[in-house]
């Protein structure tokens, strides 16, 4: 199969989706080349550094019969536009009795590891599920961005994607023919028996990482991405947890409040899966601090491959 | 009179009908009737009246937390306005929005809105929604004089500027942002001068003056349907209640000041000029007044009759298929 990048494969989503559906409108301050060159300066817009009012036009777009796309770049410049994703797009469908269709797509990157600091450097997804009536993917590789974004963009909710900024040149295999990959289901990413770990964003690949260091030892990890956090498969995890008996949730968003900590209480809820546990759940976060800048810091707060092993371990 | 004398009876009547519609809604919350809260747009009927008499069925508006008078001039049906506000299954929103959230998207009304500014950027996609459309259609926002003081207002404007939709930024000027006076939270006083600086004409008119308001809006809308790009619009009124119908703010705007403004009843203004120009006796108006407080009284047993909502309700419409 061939094989992209993570950001050539998002791109040629919306490309894609594009030529399919003539009502896509796509709004951000920088504009991405190839689409404004294809679909032109209507439909392929750049706007001024007005998140709220380009993510409210986002809105007003989806509410007048278009489908819009605002993509914020970082998630650190979403905070600003927060009226118009959480008291607007979330909850209009809902306040208005349903009697509309808000189909959004809103892009954000996440994640640490650029040296970027607090204001360019944040995994805030957890919050935005505390939010009913958004929708949110997590794509960690370049097929599944492809797949999720073509599925948001074909969805009639507000969907936020949260790419991780350090995969966006990462190489993937990526079918030439037209896929998608639906909504709230997540992906066995590699079979095993002793230990389910579950990975989130480019967590994923630390964790499978360290899955194929375990093997050595032999001790066998399943690896599980979601992909999505709403809808969230809660029974691809809870099936795999049943069956090995252990969890370790790996997120490199703060812990507090996190998607790890929802999939924990969403374990140890269960009655049947609870009685099957053969240790507490574990969480390997990032640590409980803003974002910071020197390199050793930054690589100390957010998860290693050391404290994923170690957690693994520590179920055992 | 340049506006026909069949025009200015149907601006009237839905004067009329807003005034009759809000008493009613006031009443009900002091009785306890309705839940939540509710804020009146009693003493400023004229201005969504006349903006509203000028649009399509299909352009489109976006109305804020006082939001009563822009739906019943823009087309809405009373009866399941007043179940909203009851909070009954069959108000325009199932019960789920209330008086700040009625909506309906069947005659271009994108919902009343509960925050402060944020239907300006919502209203700039409309707009940009009907500029891509190209059937001529145009958006309205409405907002007061304290939504000129939010960064979305500031965001809208110059969008809308530089990509020249077709849009009327609507600015009721009631004077104050609950109690706090427009003169103190307006740096340099004057909203239009600022609307001015994102490069779009703007005019200013008495917002009690129907006839005024109507020509101003037909003006206005000519304009910007003909592709002239955004247009701002400051309307000068004033609202006779306190922020809301709830005594838990108290109005602290000075009692003359009020009463001074009742006597500029916009309704009451309108009237007299329809009884002096002979174009209505008061006969007349007794008749359309009856049948306005009929159509009320109808809405009211409407909602009161609907069935509430059950309970598990609450877990639909989270998502739409």
């Amino acid at each position: 199969m061939r094989k992209i990048a993570y950001a050539q494969a998002a791109l040629e989503a919306l490309q894609e989706e594009f030529r399919r559906d003539d009502r896509i409108v796509h709004m951000a301050t920088d504009i991405p080349i190839e689409l404004r060159e294809e679909f032109g300066e209507e439909r392929v817009r750049a706007t001024p550094i007005s998140e709220s009012v380009f993510v409210g036009a986002a809105i007003g777009l989806a509410g007048s019969g278009y489908r819009a796309i605002a993509d914020i770049r970082m998630a650190t410049f979403g905070f600003v536009a927060m009226d118009q994703m959480v008291n607007q797009a979330a909850k209009i469908t809902y306040m208005f009795g349903g009697q509309a269709r808000f189909p959004i797509l809103i892009r954000m990157s996440i994640g640490a590891g650029m040296s970027m600091a607090a204001q360019h450097s944040i995994s805030p997804y957890s919050m935005y599920m505390n939010i009913p009536g958004l929708k949110i993917i997590l794509p960690a590789t370049a097929y599944d961005v492809k797949g999720l974004l073509k599925s948001a963009l074909r969805d009639n909710n507000p969907v936020i994607s949260f790419e991780h900024s350090t995969l966006s040149t990462l190489i993937g295999e990526v079918p030439e023919e037209e896929y998608i990959v639906p909504l709230g289901r997540a992906n066995i990413k590699k079979e095993g028996t002793d230990v389910t770990v579950v990975g989130l964003s480019r967590m994923v690949h630390e964790a499978l990482a360290v899955a194929e260091e375990m093997a050595k030892q032999g001790i066998s990890v399943e690896v599980i991405d979601p992909r999505t956090l709403v809808p969230l498969d809660r029974e691809t995890i809870r099936n795999s947890v049943a069956k090995t008996g252990r969890l370790v949730v790996v997120d490199e968003a703060c812990q507090t409040c996190s998607a790890a900590s929802e999939i924990i209480s969403l374990i140890v809820e269960d009655d049947n899966i609870f009685r099957r546990l053969k240790a507490p759940p574990r969480r390997v976060c990032g640590l409980d601090v803003p974002i910071p800048y020197s390199p050793p810091m930054e690589r100390y707060v957010i998860p290693s491959r050391a404290r994923i092993s170690a957690a693994v371990r520590q179920v055992f | 009179m340049a506006i026909d004398n069949n025009t200015l009876v149907r601006l009237y009547r839905t004067m009329l009908t807003i005034r009759r519609f809000e008493e009613r809604a006031s009443k009900e919350y002091k009785k306890g009737s309705v839940p939540g809260l509710v804020h009146s747009y009693i003493g400023q009927e004229a201005v969504a009246t006349g903006v509203c008499a000028n649009l399509r069925k299909d352009d489109r508006i976006v109305s804020n937390h006082r939001g009563h008078g822009h739906l019943i001039a823009k087309g809405a049906d009373i009866r399941r306005m007043m179940a909203e506000i009851y909070g009954k299954k069959s108000g325009y929103c199932k019960g789920k929005g209330g008086s700040m959230h009625i909506a309906d998207f069947g005659i271009g009304i994108l919902g009343a809105n509960g925050i402060v500014a944020a239907g300006l950027p919502i209203a700039t996609g409309a707009a940009l929604a009907a500029h891509l459309e190209g059937k001529n259609r145009i958006a309205v926002v409405f907002f007061g004089d304290g939504a000129c003081q939010e960064g979305e207002f500031q965001e809208s404007l110059n969008l809308a500027s530089i990509w020249k939709l077709p849009i009327i930024f609507a600015c009721e000027n009631n004077m104050y942002g609950v109690n706090t006076a427009a003169t103190y939270a307006i740096a340099g006083g004057e909203i239009p001068r600022r609307a001015a600086a994102y490069d779009m004409p703007v005019k200013s008119v008495d917002g009690n003056d129907i006839e005024a308001v109507y020509e101003t809006a037909k003006e206005v809308v000519t304009e910007v349907r003909a592709g002239g790009g955004p247009y701002f619009v400051e309307f000068k009124t004033y609202r006779w209640h306190g922020h809301f119908e709830a005594d838990t703010i108290p109005d602290l705007r000075p009692v003359e000041e009020i009463e001074a403004w009742k006597k500029k009843c916009p309704i009451a203004c309108l009237e007299q000029r329809l009884l002096k120009a002979g174009i209505l006796t008061g006969q007349d108006i007794k008749k359309i007044d009856t049948q306005v407080m009929a159509m009320i009284e109808e809405a009211v047993t409407y909602a009161v009759e609907s069935p509430l909502p059950a309970p598990e309700d609450a877990l639909e419409d989270v998502y739409s298929a």
